[in-house]
């Protein structure tokens, strides 16, 4: 019987499949930065500011924001459950682990939300 | 024989694994440093300037080049799963290969970017 709850995908193979997904996505992404900082022409704010403008680099960081958001938590879940255990530290690795997720899950989802603002929001 | 963990030398293929861990865990809080470049950035000509001027200070560079190295060594290990996901490299002789290759190419690539960077 599945009893997992705390696992993104609430299957391990789902969560297998999504953090192979979502780590080509920041591949990507990773490497059209890298692109647009060593190859294309020296930055300016226009320049880099124009270029943030587009909709599909709008919307190309926005699915890197949110593949961080999965592709964190499924490794700081395996972490989180290999260490923060009642095996290892006592009943207080359960509370532990617990407490460590839940900061997590707060974090991740304040870095889609500031992302959203960073791509959408008005910058004056 | 000897299943102590504690006093088993670990492999090459153990440290190749547990930076994987430990860079993941190190972006967790890069990535808001990343975020924050970003936001700063694009927010107004004078902050972008202040970005680029970062890249003066000794310390701040240090941090960055720290945060890409990051991003160096867990990209390199995560293409690594993924040939391995392929079935190529899945024998022992083939993970030692394996994570020998994803040390000398992070090594390369992080001299080169912090070449770059100062």
């Amino acid at each position: 019987m599945v009893t997992a709850v705390t696992n993104w995908g609430r299957s391990g193979l789902a969560d297998w499949v999504l953090q192979r997904a979502t780590a080509v996505v920041l591949l990507a992404y990773t490497l059209f930065i890298a692109g647009v900082v060593l190859f294309g022409p020296e930055l300016h704010y226009a320049e880099w500011k124009a270029l943030f403008e587009q909709t599909w680099v709008r919307v190309f960081s926005l699915a890197a924001v949110l593949s961080i958001a999965a592709h964190a938590w499924i490794g700081l879940w395996s972490v989180s459950t290999d260490y923060l255990t009642e095996r290892l530290m006592g009943p207080k690795g359960n509370v532990l682990r617990l407490f460590f997720q839940a900061f997590i899950a707060i974090a991740l989802f304040t870095y889609v939300v500031w992302g959203i603002q960073i791509l959408w929001g008005n910058h004056g | 024989m000897n299943l102590d963990i504690g006093t088993i030398s670990l492999p090459i293929t153990a440290y190749a694994s547990i930076l994987h861990r430990i860079s993941g865990v190190a972006l967790f809080v890069g990535v808001a440093i990343l975020m924050w470049l970003l936001s700063v950035s694009l927010s107004g000509e004078d902050n972008f300037n202040q970005v680029k001027a970062l890249f003066d200070s000794f310390f701040c560079k240090l941090i960055i080049w720290g945060v890409l190295a990051a991003v160096i060594y867990h990209s390199a290990a995560g293409v690594r799963h993924l040939i391995m996901d392929l079935g190529v490299g899945e024998t022992m002789e083939g993970g030692r290969r394996g994570a020998r290759i994803v040390f000398v190419v992070s090594v390369v690539l992080i001299v080169l970017v912090g070449a770059l960077i100062w």
